[in-house]
């Protein structure tokens, strides 16, 4: 297929199909609705299913269904469709379901606007539907990496049996990038002996339950469940780094913001201050050990969080870097996004005399 | 050697049963299991169990189960269908589930014609959380949340299921029955046979109603229960076929 | 003779099977508790059972067996 240019809703819509999911179910909502058209338009050209449900509440339950039956199953929204996902969303991890959910964000909160945000980081990493519970949650900087994250996504989300989150944003599911299609990594999928989908009369009945009305069976459940959840946070980290090695003040950022901040970075560097930045890929499982090591260094001086929300990340690097060095916040909010040039003057202004 | 007139199905789960005397889901999850065996269909059925009594459904069948979040089992049977169209489904919901919180994923798994098949148990009232009113409590009717009895002018009407999704086109099947005597026990059967066949067949949605007793939270006994729904439930319930796509 | 098996560890004593029966030959053993603190239905003249099932029918838990000899 070779590079061909694509919009980033459409490009996951695609790696998607060639992941092997042949089930998506969504409800229209901007800014993410290319995602759904591409589904309706190619899906039937290999045998899978678009299907439009009546609400976002239904579609993720269309979801449950067919993961808990054993297929690959995805549906895609954004902020306020997500908010209705989450209960639905907390069935499935509760129910050890693998499938994938995209959120291309939109500023909230409430109705908001329909210009990219990056406002849901809390739901996603901390709160996404009752109970405990997390999500593997993505953060593509690219076109390309949306891509190479779906299929992240759906292995990593079968591998442990915990729902998948790729976490973008209006600007990446709008905007149009080269994108290869070649560089996927595309493996068979895992095995699914726990589906219910007709015990055919050769195996005892499977039931995919999230109820446990004895206490001590729920926190067993429970438990066990968080024994994987820590095998994903020692295996499953992802992150990239750039120009750290000599940095003062070190960018975290993720997203669309990223690159915003790469942008910036490379401005301050033609001038002489040393920047770097950190960009988690996975936003949970979260590269906490990375960020302390960056914090342990004596070139460390700073941390300067910016994403698009009034600082939702910042206690996580907080946290990570036990505190060692200061955090900064620079973000906007609301579907408005920073220039490289606002975030250097934020650079400088931390830095004071010294950049 | 003497013959079996009767015994439990296979497709039962050799477990006890979590109701209460006389709640008459323990009559409608056999009749599902008669059907299932007399089909032969145990091996590719899959169950959605609901929210409320009934949420333990996943325990008391023999065939893959799913339990669903409230009033969501369309929605999940349809996921399940979509990815295996040879599997028979079945949601079993009560009033709440199907009529309240789950309206939505109702009128829309029959307004897709999805080949699922629906058990709707309608017993007037909310059995697991202590009795509240459901949307299909009746007026006059004392419940925990109606303790002066419903009136049309506060809490609104009743809703009456079968009437409402034989308007759609994708509905194939709709049948109230009750389980309030042999007879109608019977009846009951019959009528989930044939939904199932009609699922089976690809025509769409089949939906059977079934007027049930929750002696409890009725605050009657087994006996008078089954009597209070010949008496005041089947007035503003009628029994009877609201759609077949099979006839005529 | 027919034979009507109850399995009455599981019956929880609602009487269904009683009202239903028209021999009227079932009824709640009022001396009797079963593991659940429930009186089981019993038999008390199954020389004149018809084996009709109707009490099986009835039955919500499912825990009646009927056999024709």
């Amino acid at each position: 297929m070779g590079k061909v240019l694509m919009k980033g809703n459409e490009a996951v819509a695609e790696a998607g199909i060639r992941c092997g999911c042949r089930h998506y179910f969504g409800y229209p909502i901007t800014p993410q609705n290319e995602i759904s058209a591409y589904m309706a338009k190619n899906m039937p050209k290999v045998g899978g299913l678009c299907l439009q449900a009546e609400s976002e509440i239904a579609a993720i339950n269309m979801v449950l269904g067919a993961a808990a039956s054993g297929v690959r199953a995805m549906t895609s929204s954004s902020s306020p469709g997500i908010s209705l996902k989450s209960e639905g969303l907390s069935y499935i991890a509760g129910c050890d379901l693998p499938c994938l959910v995209v959120n291309v964000q939109r500023g909230g909160p409430g109705l908001g606007g329909i210009q990219a945000a990056q406002s849901d980081y809390y739901q996603a990493t901390k709160a996404m539907g009752h109970g405990d519970l997390r999500l593997l949650v993505y953060s593509p900087s690219t076109i390309q990496e949306i891509v190479t994250l779906t299929s992240k996504s759906f292995d990593t989300s079968e591998k442990y049996r915990v729902p998948a989150m790729i976490l973008t944003d209006g600007v990446i599911g709008q905007m149009m990038e080269a994108v290869d299609f070649d560089e996927m990594v595309i493996s068979t999928p895992a095995d699914k002996s726990w589906a219910s989908c007709g015990h055919g009369d050769q195996r005892k009945k499977n039931i995919i339950n999230s109820l446990y009305i004895e206490p001590e069976k729920l926190e067993a459940v429970v438990v066990a469940r968080f024994k994987r959840y820590a095998e994903i946070e020692k295996n499953e980290v992802m992150f990239e780094e750039y120009m750290t090695d000599d940095a003062e003040l070190i960018i975290v950022s993720y997203g669309i913001t990223a690159r915003i901040c790469k942008s910036a970075v490379n401005l301050a560097r033609k001038q002489n201050v040393k920047v770097g930045l950190f960009r988690p890929i996975s936003l949970w499982p979260y590269p906490s050990d990375a960020l302390l090591n960056l914090a342990k260094k004596d070139i460390t001086k700073h941390f300067l969080v910016s994403e698009l929300n009034m600082g939702q990340m910042v206690d996580d690097v907080k946290v990570s870097t036990h505190c060692l060095k200061p955090v900064s916040f620079y973000g906007r909010t609301g579907g408005m996004l920073p220039a490289p040039e606002e975030i250097l003057a934020e650079i400088k202004k931390i830095l004071g005399g010294k950049a | 050697m003497g013959q079996i007139v009767f015994d439990r199905p296979k497709a039962l789960s050799d477990v006890q049963l979590t109701y209460c005397p006389g709640c008459t889901h323990g009559i409608v999850h056999r009749l599902i299991a008669q059907v299932i065996d007399e089909l032969e269909i145990e091996g590719r059925t899959v169950g959605i169990a609901p929210v409320g009594c009934s949420v333990f459904a996943y325990n008391f069948f023999d065939c893959d189960m799913i339990q669903a979040p409230h009033g969501r089992a369309p929605a999940v049977a349809t996921g399940v269908k979509r990815a295996h169209p040879n599997n028979v489904l079945f949601t079993y919901q009560g009033d709440g589930d199907l009529a309240a919180i789950g309206t939505a994923e109702t009128v829309h798994v029959g307004a897709r014609g999805e080949n699922i098949t629906t058990i709707f148990i309608n017993n007037a009232i909310y059995g697991m959380t202590g009795g509240q009113m459901a949307p299909t409590t009746l007026y006059k009717q004392v419940t925990m949340t109606t303790p002066y009895g419903r009136e049309k002018n506060i809490q609104g009407s009743p809703i009456k299921v079968c009437e409402m999704l034989a308007t759609l086109d994708g509905t194939a099947y709709a049948e109230r029955v009750a389980v309030d005597c042999v007879k109608n026990v019977n009846a009951t059967k019959k009528a989930i046979k044939k939904a199932f066949q009609i699922q089976m067949a690809g025509k769409g949605y089949s939906i059977v109603e079934v007027l049930s007793a929750c002696p409890t939270e009725w605050g009657k006994s087994p006996v008078e229960a089954l009597e209070w729904i010949r008496t005041d439930m089947m007035p503003f319930y009628p029994l009877g076929i609201y759609k077949d796509v099979t006839e005529g | 003779m027919n034979k009507v098996t109850i399995n009455i560890d599981w019956c929880k004593g609602c009487g269904l099977c009683a009202e239903a029966c028209p021999k009227k030959i079932i009824s709640l053993a009022s001396d009797k508790l079963n593991k659940k603190g429930y009186h089981p239905a019993c038999i008390t003249d199954e020389e004149k059972c018809i084996a009709c099932a109707m009490c099986a029918v009835m039955c919500p838990e499912t825990v009646i067996k009927v056999e024709k000899l």
